[in-house]
């Protein structure tokens, strides 16, 4: 992968450039020369479609900013405003909250792919560990996010998941009024919000610069787990074939996304958050957005408040130690059988915690709930530890040009 | 075949770049503060009204007898930016100009100058009683919005 770059500048203009500032080399040898494995499938593609939901956000994002007011009394008047009279205001709104979840929607994928193929595993322990600060960034964006229209349902979220840190004892209180900037969620707390909330996504795009250089560095997996042997035989150039292809997933993508923004905009939303915050009255049925609903479902599980916090944190906490929970020396799950048959378990424990979050609250909502959480938690501690230790692996391929393609060309290339 | 596909993207291009663009536009809103009604009733002889419209002001002058015969006997060659007092009024007792001074934007001061019109606090630039600049840097005379009498008493701005 390192190397002398192939990149050759076309004109006067573009050697006298690229001798002081190497940009075009770097962008050549990065997204154009890059060799890429010939097997990856479409789930290789999330990694573009997230680049592209990344940037519609901030767009979008930047151009609501132009219009939204960050004051108690005006922010619910001034969506408003952006619905009704500001030029295209809805389709700037709606893409927007749609894209938060589809900006989720496609992380999941690219998580799960990345569990399933054994992406995290060595050399690519940082590149993991880089994409969990990514998805922690992310998720302390979109609920901050959802605060600012300032309905019911983001002051009430609002307070829930800032009044987490009382749990902390000695300072867990001084610390929520510190968050605050009050005795409970105010205008202090919308302000500080909204400033955030701007400033957060700019980190993740500098998270992300650092996420794709460690994955240049140790080159993409793939959906065999297998190194790359042979440069010439075992990949392609990342234009044309990578490009487009991410190009086609980035299309279908979109079109689901319209979809939702044209046709069922307000779907994944909660009716309450049209209606104005009131501090004074909690509505009777708390969700948060669907992307946070399994860690939601966690935190209810559990019946003490301070381990029901730490369990919340650690929900996301243990996924920084995957690359070392899992013994396993067959990196792709493609090979694994009991890992396949634990991973998909792992999966529907996921959508079931998801499930239940959205509920209210009752004894076999709750007894489900434990059971899943110990599905999860068991997963991560149990299963991936001991399954490498004790699973039969089928035997994996001797090269990916030997993986994907037929017997003579392989040989013959 | 290449062409036409440039050209199918490149509509698909500006029918996605044209949202992100016309937001920044006037809404809707501002747009329905563009005309105003101005009830000319309460207004008396000698005296300038200053209004609000589209976020900035516009004098409306009940005009003397005086003033008007000063105003239409000035000799164009006088003027900096000629124009007669009759080109720039409907009925010669109402002068409705954009009260912002065609230098660098000050609101001029009203029953000022040497010639009783305005004087400009910024830069010193005089209007007279027809709002036409006679001295000072200003290059132009205060400018005529577009209005109309909806009844004798009542005016339409915008």
């Amino acid at each position: 992968m390192d190397g002398h770059s192939t990149y050759v500048p076309k004109s006067g203009i573009a050697r006298w450039f690229e001798q002081r500032l190497p940009i075009a080399g770097l962008v050549h040898s990065s997204f154009v020369a890059y060799p890429t494995p010939r097997n990856l499938n479409y789930f290789w593609t999330f990694g573009a479609i997230l680049s592209v939901m990344l940037g519609i956000q901030i767009v979008t994002g930047v151009i609501l900013a132009m219009h939204y007011v960050p004051d108690s009394k005006l922010a619910f008047v001034s969506i408003e405003h952006i619905m009704r009279d500001v030029n295209y205001g809805w389709l700037m709104r709606y893409l927007h909250t749609n894209g938060a979840s589809f900006f989720f929607l496609a992380v999941y994928m690219h998580i799960f792919r990345g569990i399933y193929y054994g992406s995290y595993k060595a050399p690519r322990e940082v590149l993991w560990i880089l994409g969990v600060i990514i998805y922690v960034l992310m998720m302390a964006t979109a609920f901050m996010g959802y605060v600012l229209p300032w309905g019911q349902m983001s002051y009430a979220g609002a307070t829930v998941i800032t009044n987490l840190f009382t749990a902390i004892p000695l300072v867990g209180t001084p610390i929520a009024h510190w968050l605050w900037g009050g005795y409970a969620v105010g205008d202090p707390t919308l302000n500080r919000f909204f400033s955030l909330h701007y400033l957060l996504p700019f980190m993740i795009v500098g998270v992300v610069v650092l996420h794709v250089w460690a994955l240049h560095v140790a080159g993409q997996n793939n959906p065999d787990g297998v190194d790359v042997k042979d440069v010439k035989r075992d990949t392609v150039p990342f234009t044309p074939y990578a490009t487009v292809k991410d190009g086609f997933g980035v299309c279908v993508f979109l079109v689901i996304y319209a979809w939702f923004v044209f046709f069922i905009p307000n779907y994944l939303l909660s009716a309450d958050n049209y209606n104005l915050a009131n501090p004074l009255v909690t509505p009777a049925h708390i969700v948060p957005e669907w992307y946070l609903l399994p860690f939601y479902a966690i935190l209810r599980a559990i019946p003490n408040k301070l381990i029901g916090v730490l369990a919340l944190a650690s929900a996301m906490g243990l996924l920084v130690f995957l690359p070392w929970l899992d013994t396993s020396p067959v990196r792709s799950g493609k090979y694994r059988p009991m890992f396949r048959f634990f991973f998909w378990l792992f999966v529907i424990c996921c959508i079931g915690l998801g499930y239940l979050g959205s509920q209210e609250v009752s004894d076999s909502t709750t007894l489900l709930a434990r059971i899943l959480t110990i599905g999860y938690f068991g997963f991560l501690l149990v299963a991936l530890p001991v399954l490498g230790l004790v699973e039969k692996t089928k035997p994996v391929p001797a090269s990916i040009a030997d993986a994907v393609l037929p017997k003579g060309a392989a040989a013959a290339e | 075949m290449f062409l036409a596909t440039g050209a199918v993207a490149a509509v698909g291009a500006a029918s996605v770049l044209w949202p992100l663009v016309d937001q920044m536009n006037p809404d809707a809103g501002t747009l329905a503060l563009s005309s105003i009604e101005v009830d000319l009733s309460p207004i008396a002889e000698g005296q300038i009204v200053t209004v609000k419209w589209r976020g900035g002001p516009v004098f409306v002058r009940h005009r003397t007898r005086k003033e008007i015969t000063t105003a239409e006997a000035t000799p164009l060659s006088d003027l900096r930016d000629p124009q007669t007092d009759q080109a720039r009024v409907q009925k010669p007792e109402w002068l409705v100009v954009v009260g912002i001074c065609t230098h660098l934007g000050c609101v001029p001061l009203g029953h000022e100058g040497q010639y009783d019109g305005w004087k400009c606090p910024c830069h010193g630039s005089v209007y007279d009683t027809s709002g036409r600049i006679r001295q000072g840097p200003a290059p132009l005379n205060l400018a005529v919005p577009e209005y109309k009498f909806l009844t004798p008493t009542r005016v339409k701005i915008g």
